[in-house]
Parts: C-alpha cells; sequence; structure tokens
C-alpha cells in the first residue's frame, strides 16, 4: 500500500517536472499546465486514500477552496493577474504556515531537530510570505497607496523584528514545547511580512510577488522534510529554484541589486537629480494631433509599439492590435518591443497583448528590438514611460540610472501616447519628452489609440 | 541525523538544480504564467493539510488549523491551475490566424 503511494508521489513529481519543460515553448505551454495538474490531481488521490478519519472537514474545505478558487480564476481581469497571483501565493504560503503550527501543537513539540528545524522554518518564512502576499495584494488592486510606506528607523525596526524571530526559533529548538511561544513567533513572521512589504513601492512589485512566491515554494518544502513527504520536497524545490531566477532577472531588468529593491523604499521621493539634468536640456514639448500622427505612422516602412502598463490600465490592448492590424494592411512592418518589467509582473504584459490576439511572433523582447531600432521610422509608446527614458543611460545622477531601457530615442520618429506630463512610477522625469523627434500625443491611451485608428482610415 | 533526513535533504538539493535547468529555458514571454503556474504547484502543501486533518491524530486545534489549511491549498491549486490555463489559452501563433478577413495584405 504504502509502496504505491510512494510510488503516485513520485509519478506527481514527475509530472510537476515535465509540465514545467513543457512551458519552454508558447505551443506546448498549455499542454505542461494540464500535466502539472494531472500530477496534482495524482499526488491528491494519493493522499485521500490516507485519510481515516474528519472526511467531513476534508470535503468542506476542498468544497469552498474551489469555489473560491474557480470563482477568483473565472472573474479575475488580464490586467489584475498579478495581484490574483500575489493572493494564491499568499494563501499558499499560509496553508504551510497553518499545517506546521498544527504539526507542532499535536506533538507538543517533543520531536528531534530534523522535524523541528523544518516546523519553525515553514511557519516563519509561510507566514512572512502570507502577510507579504496580502499586502501586496492589497497595493496592486490599489486598496492602499501604491508609494512605498516609509518611516524614521524602518529598516532597524524591520531588523529588530526578524532578530526577535531568530531567537524565538533558536529557543524553541533547543527547549520542549513552548506553544504560545511559537504562536507569537508566526505573529511576529505575519508583522514582518507587513513591514517588509509597505516600503515598496508599486513598480517593483514584479520583484516582491517573485520573491514571495520563491518563499512559498521554500515553505512547502520544508512541510515536507516535516511530513516525510517526497513530492512536496520536489514541488517546494522546483517553485523556490523559479522564484529566486525570476526575482535575479526582474532585479537585473531594473539595472538594481535585490537589496537596493527591498530596502530603498525607491520612489518615494520626487528626485531631483534628473529635474536638473532635465533643465539643462530646457527643450520644449511637441505636441500633436492624431491625424498628424496617423500620417507618419500610415506612411512609415517599419512602426515599433513599445506599450506599458499605461496601456494596460486603458485597456487598450485591443485598440492597439486594431491599429497595428491596420498599419499591417497598409504594409507597414509592425513589431512590438516588451520590456522585462512592463507591467506589473514578469511577463505580464505578453498575457495583455495575448488577450488581444497579438501573434506571439510579433513581441520582441528588449535585447532583440534595440539594434533594430536605428533602422525604424516610428516607434510609438504607449503608455510607457521608465523603460524608455534615456536618463538610464546618460545621467549618472539620474535614480534609474543603469537600468536597460528600449533605445527608442534611436528611432527616426518617436511618438508619445501619454495621459499628462506626469511622471512615471519611479518618480523620475523623462528627456524624451523634449527630444525634437518626439511627438507627443495627450489623452487617454484608448481613446487615443482609437482616433488614429479612425485617422489612419482616412489617410 | 537519520538517513531519511539525509535522504530528503539530497532531494531538495537535486529538486533544485533541476527546477533551476528547466526553468531558465522558459522564454520571458511567459514568465507570467510560469508564475502563475509554479503558483499553482506549490498548492502542493494542500497534501499536508490533508494529513494533518484527516490522517494523523490531532485535537480539535490541529484539525481547525488543518480544515483552513486544506481550504487555502485548495484555493491556491484549483485558482492557479485554472487562471494559467485561461492565460495560456490566449497564447496564439500567427498561422491560426484570428482575424479572417484581414488574410491578403498580411505578410509572413
Amino acid at each position: 500500500m504504502s509502496v504505491w503511494i510512494t510510488l503516485a508521489y513520485l509519478l506527481a513529481a514527475v509530472c510537476f517536472i515535465l509540465g514545467l519543460r513543457f512551458l519552454s515553448s508558447p505551443k506546448t505551454a498549455r499542454r505542461g499546465n494540464v500535466i502539472a495538474a494531472v500530477g496534482m490531481g495524482i499526488a491528491l488521490l494519493a493522499t485521500a486514500v490516507q485519510v481515516t478519519h474528519n472526511w467531513e472537514f476534508v470535503v468542506l474545505g476542498v468544497v469552498v477552496g474551489s469555489v473560491v478558487g474557480v470563482a477568483g480564476a473565472r472573474m479575475v481581469k488580464m490586467t489584475a493577474i498579478p495581484q490574483m497571483v500575489a493572493l494564491f501565493n499568499g494563501v499558499g504560503g499560509g496553508a504551510a504556515a497553518l499545517i506546521s503550527t498544527a504539526d507542532y501543537l499535536n506533538s507538543a513539540g517533543g520531536q528531534g531537530p530534523g522535524v523541528l528545524i523544518p516546523v519553525v522554518f515553514s511557519a516563519v518564512v509561510g507566514s512572512i510570505s502570507f502577510a507579504g502576499s496580502m499586502v501586496a495584494f492589497g497595493k496592486l488592486q490599489e486598496w492602499m497607496t501604491g508609494q512605498p510606506i516609509t518611516y524614521p528607523g524602518q529598516q532597524v525596526v524591520n531588523g529588530v523584528i526578524a532578530v526577535g524571530i531568530i531567537g524565538i526559533a533558536i529557543f524553541l529548538m533547543a527547549t520542549s514545547s513552548v506553544p504560545p511561544l511559537f504562536i507569537a513567533m508566526v505573529a511576529l513572521g505575519l508583522i514582518l511580512g507587513v513591514a517588509f512589504v509597505l516600503p515598496i513601492g508599486g513598480a517593483d512589485m514584479p520583484v516582491v510577488i517573485s520573491l514571495l512566491n520563491a518563499f512559498t515554494g521554500l515553505a512547502a518544502a520544508a512541510t515536507g522534510f516535516v511530513l516525510d513527504n517526497t513530492v512536496l520536497i520536489v514541488a517546494g524545490a522546483l517553485v523556490g529554484a523559479s522564484g529566486t531566477l525570476l526575482t535575479l532577472l526582474m532585479s537585473k531588468a531594473m539595472g538594481r541589486s535585490i537589496a537596493n529593491v527591498l530596502f530603498s523604499a525607491f520612489g518615494s521621493a520626487p528626485a531631483g537629480g534628473a529635474a536638473v539634468a532635465m533643465g539643462a536640456e530646457g527643450g520644449t514639448v511637441r505636441s500633436g494631433s492624431a491625424d498628424d500622427v496617423a500620417v507618419l505612422l500610415a506612411y512609415a516602412r517599419s512602426v515599433v509599439i513599445v506599450p506599458g502598463y499605461g496601456l494596460a490600465v486603458a485597456q487598450a490592448q485591443h485598440a492597439v492590435r486594431e491599429l497595428a492590424d491596420l498599419l499591417e494592411k497598409r504594409g507597414v512592418e509592425v513589431k512590438y518591443a516588451i520590456h522585462p518589467v512592463a507591467g506589473r509582473m514578469p511577463g505580464h504584459m505578453n498575457v495583455l497583448l495575448a488577450e488581444a490576439n497579438v501573434p506571439y511572433e510579433q513581441l520582441y523582447e528588449m535585447e532583440r528590438i534595440n539594434p533594430e531600432l536605428e533602422r525604424t521610422d516610428v516607434a510609438l509608446v504607449v503608455g510607457a514611460n521608465d523603460t524608455t527614458n534615456p536618463a538610464a543611460k546618460d545621467t549618472p545622477s539620474s535614480p534609474i540610472y543603469g537600468m536597460p531601457i528600449i533605445e527608442v530615442d534611436k528611432s527616426a520618429n518617436v511618438v508619445v501616447l501619454k495621459r499628462s506630463m506626469a511622471a512615471g512610477f519611479a518618480g523620475v522625469d523623462n528627456p524624451l519628452y523634449f527630444n525634437p523627434k518626439t511627438t507627443m500625443l495627450f489623452g487617454d491611451a484608448k481613446k487615443s489609440l482609437n482616433d488614429l485608428v479612425n485617422a489612419v482610415k482616412n489617410v | 541525523m537519520t538517513s531519511q533526513l539525509l535522504t530528503n535533504i539530497t532531494i531538495l538539493v537535486l529538486a533544485a538544480f533541476v527546477g533551476f535547468e528547466v526553468i531558465s529555458k522558459v522564454p520571458t514571454t511567459l514568465h507570467t504564467p510560469l508564475m502563475s503556474g509554479t503558483n499553482a504547484i506549490h498548492g502542493i502543501v494542500i497534501v499536508g493539510g490533508l494529513l494533518t486533518v484527516g490522517a494523523l491524530a490531532g485535537g480539535w486545534v490541529g484539525t481547525l488549523l488543518g480544515t483552513v489549511a486544506v481550504i487555502f491549498g485548495t484555493i491556491n491549486v484549483v485558482g492557479g491551475f485554472l487562471v494559467t490555463d485561461r492565460m495560456l489559452e490566449m497564447f496564439k501563433g500567427r498561422r491560426p490566424a484570428p482575424a479572417p478577413p484581414a488574410d491578403p495584405a498580411k505578410k509572413a
């Protein structure tokens, strides 16, 4: 019996790895997700046969969870995917913390360090992940300000909480069972989760979500140590690896270290340095009408569209596709340039454009499109700001200096669709708008794009 | 150090390497579905919740915490896989073109 259960868990682990393997191409990705889901089903069946009592609670939990999960997954808009992922990630971390707490209370802590260490680890990391994900959700859902929330001595306070947690953890491992202290440690973990995400701004959320994803994975792996369950260890390790890799990738794409992203409350103060650099340029902003821009686009040979989060906010992904189709019909070559941190999580913009039926072959990564921009007639920037800011390349005093950008200033003409002259999420001014090559088209992205569609039709 | 613990550590380390290897092959285009998909995979903690509630001996506190863990884990698993599927369904290539009349002027 037990042999079959172990083999079923192994099969589930293999399905997870194969599922991730299939995610390496958009063609096979959907099948990969199904394979991983089948693996999950196998693991759950193998677990269900071990259930001997409390069936009513098991069924209750599964039914309630399924209803919530299905409703959430069905109703969420594609622009809201990041907060949905944060939410799902949070409940996963919460589950890990709850299981460890239950295990500690059940066994009265009377286990060797081989179990006690992972119990403590999973409880702390799981609760940090749960609370941190909830704050990330609140910020992304705009239930609270996306700006960093800071106060003097914040990092010191957070450091003290972290040291307190470590102190209690060590004490718990050294002594016999002290349930109240264990609960206190979990509570401190929750507080640290909140305190740790509060000072991180909305623009840095891709990094935070990746990191918390890795946290939950590690908490799940630790739970596997507690229960001596290999499929939990394998699955947890896979997720931990994926979250870590994406975290590193994201911070690299922003040209900053992970420590800088997590601890510097980036974007809180309006940046003085870049404003000075701009004053020196002293250029004027040229704003154009939809008709001017339509002529420019319609007679171009090549157009590169650079979408940013503003496009998602305005729900303009369908309008931009319509414009691109129209231009292609006229024989214009259209490509989309996707910055790694465009949107609110890694690859978010690709999902939004896929929703609008943009074929994925048309989406170009930053490294692939930058060499082509010199030969591009018009770069059309829609709701993107910081990811096109030339100050990141040539103004060492700028806060975003060093961040790799999509070099739209290299193309022959630049058109920027933007609501107003307000600064982007990083709170940094953008000299691109003062470039003589640049035409600004002010207004809501969706309305501007619809105007452009009509104007191009009439050219 | 029991041999079981050592075996578990071995599995953890090897799985992490497999994870890095497999994940680094995923293109940036698919990073959001990747994250959402791995998110669903860590919902495997629901196994721990099921065992806590239904297979291990424990008082009512354990049952209560375990039941909440099962709810959370199920949300994580069901929601995670479904939303990932919704996203991946939308990723289409050029060949099965979704716009029927726009074909003649289109370039390859």
